[in-house]
Order: structure tokens, then sequence, then C-alpha cells
């Protein structure tokens, strides 16, 4: 198709009223409201559902609900988790009924905030949350250990709530003291 | 005091002429950064940003931390340059501006001194032979670095120069049969005395405006450096310092322009009432003088600037076609008809 291209007027050539309309556009839009977000002071709303750094959270009666399974320190892409399990220390607080992580260590240089932890975790115990822009001054600090992964995680509230009738089985077995 | 009586005309000459000199290279350097600033704030409003705010109140000291950063990058000279041309051609982009500014009347009188550097008699002469010096830097620059992008700047400012020089010189000479003068502080008397020029001579202040955007390489006539084709033009192979000093040229030569244009277009440092058009006679009202010719000179920057954030580049032949079969044959027109006019009522 050939577009026919309009000649232009005698006012139109003299360049006049272009530069009215441009200058009528500037204007306008140099006393418009600035899009401009201020980052670190204003931040946008992070949506439901995002994919944000991953943290441990705890049960509503604050016990760590990871029992050191290792299956998200396996499926990590690159190798971020690291898992150190308790070994056969008895926790006399929990019963010893489920393995609470000896540390549990986000390397947040290497996550790339995929999920699969979240997805693969049969416990329901790590959740990808809103942080996305994460700092430190040093490697070692972008390390996140347990209590700070803990800390930054929150509470989930747990319907099934297992950890009551594990403590009872055992208490029940004369395995607390 | 006593010393100050002392010293003969010649030595009283060489004093207040470099006192003047310090002084106004005191105020062009931060009016030159300030300006980059300036552009910085009023290009992102009209884009609906905000612009660099961090640095200090207001963002007031970014142009300091950006002089900083200029000072400290690496200075990295290509294996491929002309080493000694390209060392060359940023002080040769960087120099003429400062030149021009030298017989600009900035003021009336301060205390028993002219507000100007050199009250030359030749001044509007002066300036367009300098002025028309700052070029070379740029076709140097193209030349030196040895490569397509520079190259084609180089190659580009040089045709542009050509085109719209003619058109720029063309355009004063009416003002000149008028004043009847070369000197700019006369320039000045005259539109004191009547209206200024750019009521009495509209036609010659927009050819000379337009010209004037083309010799400084502003857009919408920037085709030496037009990003989106040429990279970043004639200093494409530049960084550090050396970048700075075109970068400052470039607004030196804006201020230098629109204080021209102040000169010769709006009556310099005069305004025609409350009888601020007679030089001063008090401290004061020198320093007001000096005023308000830094406030026209703002307005022009202002001009230049938004400009920049509201037309497109103009093309390579549009722009020569302007200059040769536009500007020049109205320039000439503009002669003829002022010629005319001042034959017809001279001779009455």
């Amino acid at each position: 198709m050939i577009v026919q291209r309009k000649a232009l007027s005698w006012w139109e050539r003299l360049y006049i009223p272009a530069l009215l309309s441009g200058f009528r556009v500037t204007l306008r839009h140099f006393f418009k409201k600035k899009v401009t977000m201020q980052y670190p002071e204003e931040r946008w709303v992070v949506p439901e559902g995002y994919r944000g750094a991953p943290y441990l959270v705890k049960d509503q009666d604050e016990r760590t609900k990871c029992v050191s399974c290792q299956l998200c320190e396996f499926v990590c892409p690159p190798k971020a988790i690291k898992i150190t399990p308790p070994g056969p220390t008895v926790n006399h607080s929990t019963g010893n009924v489920e393995k609470e992580p000896a540390d549990f260590e986000i390397n947040m240089l290497r996550c790339i905030f995929c999920g699969y932890c979240q997805e693969v975790c049969p416990e329901e115990a790590i959740f990808l949350q809103k942080d996305y822009s994460l700092t430190g001054e040093s490697r070692e600090e972008m390390i996140y250990h347990k209590d700070k992964l803990l800390d930054l995680g929150g509470v989930h509230q747990d319907g099934i709530k297992k950890w009551e009738k594990k403590l009872k089985d055992a208490e029940a077995q004369g395995m607390t003291s | 005091m006593e010393l100050l009586s002392e010293t003969s005309t010649l030595q009283s000459i060489l004093l207040f002429g470099l006192l003047k000199v310090v002084l106004v290279i005191a105020v062009l350097m931060p009016m030159i950064s300030y300006s980059v600033m300036a552009e910085r704030r009023i290009c992102a409003a009209i884009q609906d940003r905000i612009g660099p705010n961090r640095v200090g109140p207001f963002g007031l000291l970014q142009p300091i931390a950006d002089g900083l950063k200029f000072l400290l990058k690496e200075d990295f000279t290509p294996h491929h340059v002309r080493k000694v041309y390209f060392w060359l051609a940023p002080a040769v982009s960087m120099i003429p501006p400062f030149l021009t500014i030298a017989v600009i009347p900035f003021g009336s009188t301060l205390g028993s001194q002219n507000m100007v550097i050199a009250n030359l008699n030749v001044g509007i002469l002066f300036t367009f032979s300098v002025v028309s010096l700052g070029v070379y830097g740029i076709v140097l620059a193209g030349y030196a670095s040895n490569s397509k992008y520079p190259f084609l700047g180089g190659i580009r400012a040089s045709a542009q120069m050509i085109s719209y020089e003619i058109a720029m010189g063309m355009s004063v000479v009416p003002l000149f049969m008028l004043v009847g003068d070369l000197n700019l502080g006369k320039v000045i008397a005259y539109q004191a005395s009547g209206a200024w020029l750019i009521f009495k001579q509209p036609l010659a202040f927009v050819i000379f405006l337009v010209a004037a955007f083309a010799e400084t390489n502003r857009l919408p006539f920037d085709l030496p450096e037009s990003e989106t084709e040429l990279v970043s033009g004639y200093h494409t192979e530049y960084s550090s310092m050396k970048f700075a000093l075109f970068f400052l040229g470039e607004y030196a030569a804006m201020i230098s322009i629109s204080a021209l244009m102040v000169t010769l277009f709006l009556g310099g440092w005069t305004l025609p009432f409350w009888g601020l058009a007679a030089p001063a006679s008090s401290l004061i009202g020198g320093l007001i003088h000096i005023g308000i010719f830094l406030v026209k000179l703002g307005l022009f920057m202002g001009l230049f600037i938004w400009i920049r954030w509201m037309l497109p580049r103009f093309r390579y032949d549009q722009l020569m076609d302007l200059g040769w079969r536009r500007f020049l044959p109205l320039a000439l027109l503009n002669i003829v008809v002022t010629a005319a006019f001042l034959w017809f009522f001279q001779s009455n």
C-alpha cells in the first residue's frame, strides 16, 4: 500500500506551527506530576505471590518448621542452600521428635529466587517472601544463617499443628524430661 | 587607595584588567557547571522526571560531584589516534567561547571602571572571528580521533559552520548600519536611547538566533554530535577531562553566544524604565546592571535548554538548505531593505 504524503501548506512549511505545538507539549509536561519514584524513601507495593528472597518460617507456636530433610539443598539449582543437620544431640524442648537444623545457610549472592525450595519443601518451612533488594558490605554478610532467616521469615499459620500431636506422642513414650 | 592614586594609567589598566579577567572567569566557570545542572533538571521536568536531586540540598552540589568525577576518571587515549591533535582539540574548542566574553559589556560601570574586559572598537568583528574558531576544535577532534564516527562528526561540523556562519554574519549587518559603530558598548548605548534592536530588526534576530543554535551545536542542529547515528560524534574517542573540556566548551559557547545576543538585541545591561538605561553612578547601580545582564543571559540559556528537549534533530541536507537557501537570501534582503530605509529617511 502506498500512502500519499499530504503536501504541507505554506503556513505549515514555515515551521512555526510545529514550534508552537512543541512548546505547548513541553510546557504541559514541564508542569505535570512527575512519575519518578524516589526509591529508598518511596517503594512500590509488592504484589501478592511475589517471589522474592526465600526465608524460613515458624509456626504459630514459635517452633521452627524445618526438619533438615535437605530436599531444598538438593533441588537448589545454584547450590545456594547449605543445611547442617543437628546430629545425635537431643533437643529436650521439642522432644527431639523432629530434626531442627543446627544451621541453615542461604547464600543470597547465589540464590536466583526460583522458588524450587518452597515447592519441594514437605514441611512448608521455607517461603519466597517480598524482599527484593538485599544489601551487605561483604560476601560473608550475604550468607544468611538460620537465626537471620527465621527472623526475616516470620510466622506461617499452620493448620495441621503437627507438633502438638508429636509432642503428645513423645510425652506418652516418656521421651521428654 | 594611596597605592591606587600613585599607579600610572598603564599600571591601573593592567591591574583592573587582570582583576576583571579573574572575576569574569570566577563567575563564568560556576555558571557553566550550573547551566549543565539546569539543563539536567529542566530536561527531567519536560520528560516527567525529577532529575538529579541527591547531592546536597535540592541536588545543588551535583555539578561539583560531576567535576570531581571527571577529574578522577581514567584519561584513556586510544592507540589509533593522532596524539598531538587529539590533545590539542579539546583546548581549541574550549578557548574561543572564553575569548568572546572578553569584548561583551556585562555591566555599565563599577566605580570608575567600565564593566567590559576589552572595549574594542571592532568588537563584533572580533567576536565573529573568534567564535568561528570554535569549530576547528570539533573538526580537529574528528580528524585526530582517526575513526569513522568522529570523522563524520567533524565533516558535519565543518559543513554546518560554512552554512551558518555567513547567514549569521549577514544578519547582524543591518544592526550596525543602524548603529553606525562596531563597538558593542555603542550598540548598547544606541539601544538605550531608542528601542531595543529586537523590535527594530526582528528578522535579523530570528536568523541570528537560529544560527546561534547551529553555531553552538545545540539541538535541533547538533549534527556533529548526534548520538542516535554517530555514537557521540566528534568526542566519541574522548574520555575523562578531555571530554569534560568539550562539554564545558559547549556550555561556554552557549553562554557567550547568549551574552552576544543580549548585547546585540536585548539592550545588554540596560532596562528602558526606572532610569536603568543610563550608566550607573553608584556601586549598587553598577551591580544592578550586572544583575540585569545576568538575568537576560539566563533567559537565553533557558531558551537554549528548552529548545533542545522540544525539537527533533534536523537532517544534514535540511540544515544546509535552511542556511543557504532560506536564511542567506533573507539576511541579504534585510540588508537591502534596511539600507533603503536609511537612505530614504536620511536623504529627506
